[in-house]
């Protein structure tokens, strides 16, 4: 893959080169900050209040920036580069209507807990506060939605406040730090020294826990006869996937994972059951329902994998693993809980774990529902059925792939149908439930991972809400490769509405969207489209080949629902089977 | 449901005010009074809240408001013996004929008057929520022209910090 200007000095040589104090400006100590940070690449778009910023990136070949053709494409990207790779997603833009562009992504980066520093542009500090042109509160905006923010009032205050959003946003419970530099701010000069220690009073986060909850823990599994692991994107979060493969195969504790904890377990593990909630697997759901022992990893009991909270895992004990103290007894109350970093209780509990002795009836029930129950649909031989083409993807890269959704349909077809080996392979918006962030957000999951193949499945719905960033993959060649499961309507409103509103269908006909193929084509990508099954073999093929960014259609039935269903209201084991009875 | 009194310790930082607020608006917790000030210590600030609500509820406000950075401490002063006093100024409707009983009042509650007018006096009280719940019944029937009051401020007793 071929980019504008790639990062070729190490950290090491930056700090050499950085170390010596300077008289720069605010911009200057930005982008050094920047790279002091290890960041190698930002997704931004220029304007009025950044030009200074901007002013300090024109002819920095140090400094990697990506031009997106829209403040939400670049921060989608920023999350897709933060969750495909564990490091800091960075944006930046301008202020006013350029910060405002963001907020989307930055909630939609609060509610998954992933890592990002956003940098916006602010007025003048003599002017803020009189409503001047662009200007916008953006701290208070983005107040709900942010680990933590920052006003930058003095440019000495910079380089500390740099240092310290990246260990903010990147421990504890990983979250969107904003920083907000008015103009004369980025403009100011000072004497900058590189900032490498960290003290902020009133944030240090539990790592380690507390070793009397982990034995209680591990005295609660010898005594369980139907035990069960939820786990969460918190597995993944904090590169816990070995120790928790280790902690199931000493325990021998049958797994589902959530839709963001997906990857953090090997799918074709025997006693993985596939991920719980609204459209998760027959097994997930009756085996949580059925459980006497709980143990929750990383995961935040989200209303879309509890269902009806009342009726829950009704007989469970329940343990409760998280970072974030808060998290424990929001939703559902914890008999054992345990704050601390998920990788780091499983390796204390890894010295003492084992063997869930009592549960191999248990284990003979559960495995025999995973086999009776596998998901479902009825194949076609006249139309392309969407779930297909995702076990086609899935089948042709081998599980290997990095897969990045948009919401909706697709979202969860591809969930229930690609069988994900690696952590850090999927990214999703999962809390918020973003459209529009499935293609954005491959960019970066690209840009962060130049040698493994991504690939972008999307609605023809979301695609048409970031479309534009085709732009930056055709002049970037980003090989990103965009499906689009074309079904011509907003497919999971149309499922709501057919099964929960008597078939009432409102405002979910997607007549009039653009010849994706010419779409593309327009942008200098190639297109490709198929409506059987050999076209579509033919063109996935022909566009796995193509060495640069392809999008590729597939035109699949319209009226195709997404089973198991679990209504909005029922308890988890309530579920609408449809075609997977 | 249960009131508490919380003191909240933050840095004295802009927007901490809206950071504490706006996390109690969204959470849905509820919001009795709310007092600032300065604290013992420079650069912090010492708020007092007080709040409703069960014991789950409580447990979740507490967690919540440490998620924020510029929080350094949360303190449930109700768990444990506290003082917690507010200050109310009443401005009363006070004819000549009505003033000696209104100064009846003034002094059995032990409040005293700063402001004297042709029809009016401004009485200050100082105790916990309840004598000045009590100090305002007792001059309603006298005409309240305006009441202004502080919120609660609290410490625990004693020599526990």
């Amino acid at each position: 893959m071929a980019t504008t200007n790639v990062i070729t000095k190490s950290r090491a040589e930056l700090i050499e080169k950085f170390s010596k104090p300077e008289v720069i400006s605010g911009s200057e100590i930005l982008l050094r900050s920047l790279l002091l940070e290890g960041v190698d690449c930002v997704f931004g778009y220029p304007g009025g209040a950044v030009l200074y910023i901007y002013d300090a990136m024109h002819g920095n070949t140090d400094f990697n920036h990506l031009l997106t053709r829209h403040e939400q494409g670049a921060i989608h990207a920023a999350d897709g580069y933060a969750r495909a790779s564990g490091k800091v997603g960075v944006c930046i833009a301008t202020s006013g209507p350029g910060a405002t562009n963001l907020v989307t992504g930055i909630a939609t980066a609060y509610m998954d807990s992933v890592p990002l520093v956003v940098i916006t542009g602010n007025v003048m500090s003599t002017l803020i506060g009189t409503d001047a042109f662009q200007e916008a509160d953006i701290t208070g905006i983005t107040m709900p939605i942010t680990k933590h923010s920052y006003l930058v009032r003095n440019v000495e205050d910079l380089p500390r406040i740099i240092h310290e959003a990246f260990h903010i946003a990147n421990t504890g419970r990983k979250g969107p730090v904003l920083i907000d530099i008015p103009k004369d701010v980025s403009a100011a000069k000072t004497l900058f020294e590189p900032v490498t220690d960290v003290n902020i009073r009133g944030y240090n986060p539990t790592v380690s826990p507390n070793k009397l909850q982990v034995d209680k823990m591990i005295k609660a599994i010898k005594e369980a006869k139907r035990p069960i692991i939820l786990a969460g994107g918190g597995v993944v979060y904090s590169g816990a996937h070995e120790e928790l493969l280790e902690f199931v195969t000493k325990t021998e504790i049958p797994i589902t994972t959530t839709l963001l904890g997906l990857g953090g377990f090997p799918s074709g593990h025997d006693l993985w059951l596939g991920m719980p909630g609204m459209h998760g697997t027959y097994t997930a759901n009756t085996s949580l329902q059925k459980a006497d022992l709980l143990i929750n990893i990383g995961a935040r009991f989200d209303d879309r994998v509890t269902g009806k909270l009342s009726g829950f895992a009704p007989l469970a004990k329940i343990v409760h693993i998280d970072i974030d103290p808060a998290e424990i007894g929001k939703n559902v109350h914890a008999d054992i809980p345990i704050v601390g970093d998920v990788k780091t209780v499983l390796e204390v509990a890894n010295q003492v774990a084992e063997r869930a002795e009592l549960a191999d009836e248990w284990r003979s029930e559960v495995m025999a529902s995973k086999t009776a129950h596998p998901f479902k649909y009825i194949d076609s031989d006249d139309e392309l059925k969407p779930q297909w083409v995702v076990e086609m993807i899935h089948e042709t890269t081998n599980g290997d792939a990095i897969v990045t959704t948009d919401v909706g349909q697709h979202q969860m077809w591809a969930a229930q149908y690609y069988k994900f080996n690696k952590p850090r392979s999927w990214v999703t918006s999962g809390g918020l439930g973003t459209m529009g962030f499935g293609f954005p957000s491959a960019i970066g999951a690209q840009m962060a991972n130049p040698d493994r193949l991504v690939v972008s499945i999307n609605g023809d719905g979301g695609m048409q809400m970031c479309a534009q960033e085709l732009a930056i993959c055709a002049i970037n060649n980003i090989p990103v490769k965009v499906v689009i499961l074309n079904n011509q309507v907003l497919g999971m409103v149309r499922q709501w509405q057919e099964l929960i509103h008597e078939n009432r269908f409102s405002h979910i006909d997607l007549a009039g969207s653009p010849d994706f193929v010419k779409l593309a084509e327009a942008y200098g990508v190639k297109g490709f489209r198929a409506s059987n099954k050999d076209e579509a073999r033919q063109v996935w093929e022909d566009a796995m080949n193509h060495p640069g960014p392809a999008v590729v259609e597939f035109v699949v039935r319209r009226d195709e629902n997404v089973y198991p269903m679990v209504a909005q209201g029922s308890t988890i084991d309530q579920m609408i089977m449809g075609d997977a009875e | 449901m249960m009131k508490h009194t919380i003191a909240v310790i933050v840095n004295d930082q802009p927007g901490v005010l809206q950071r504490v607020a706006g996390l109690f608006g969204r959470r849905g917790f509820n919001i009795e009074s709310i007092t600032v000030g300065a604290s013992e210590e420079v650069g912090l600030s010492r708020m007092v809240i007080v709040t409703s609500g069960d014991d789950h509820t409580l447990e979740q406000i507490t967690k919540q408001l440490y998620k924020l950075i510029d929080v350094i401490k949360v303190i449930d002063l109700s768990a444990n013996p506290m003082v917690s006093r507010e200050l109310a100024l009443i401005k009363v409707q006070a004819e000549h004929t009505a003033r000696p009983e209104i100064l009846g009042v003034v002094d059995t509650f032990r409040a005293s008057v700063i402001d004297i007018s042709t029809h009016t006096l401004t009485v200050q009280v100082v105790g916990d929520t309840e004598k000045i719940d009590a100090m305002v019944e007792l001059l309603k029937p006298y005409g309240i022209r305006e009441i202004s009051r502080t919120g609660v401020t609290a410490l625990n007793r004693g020599n526990q910090k």
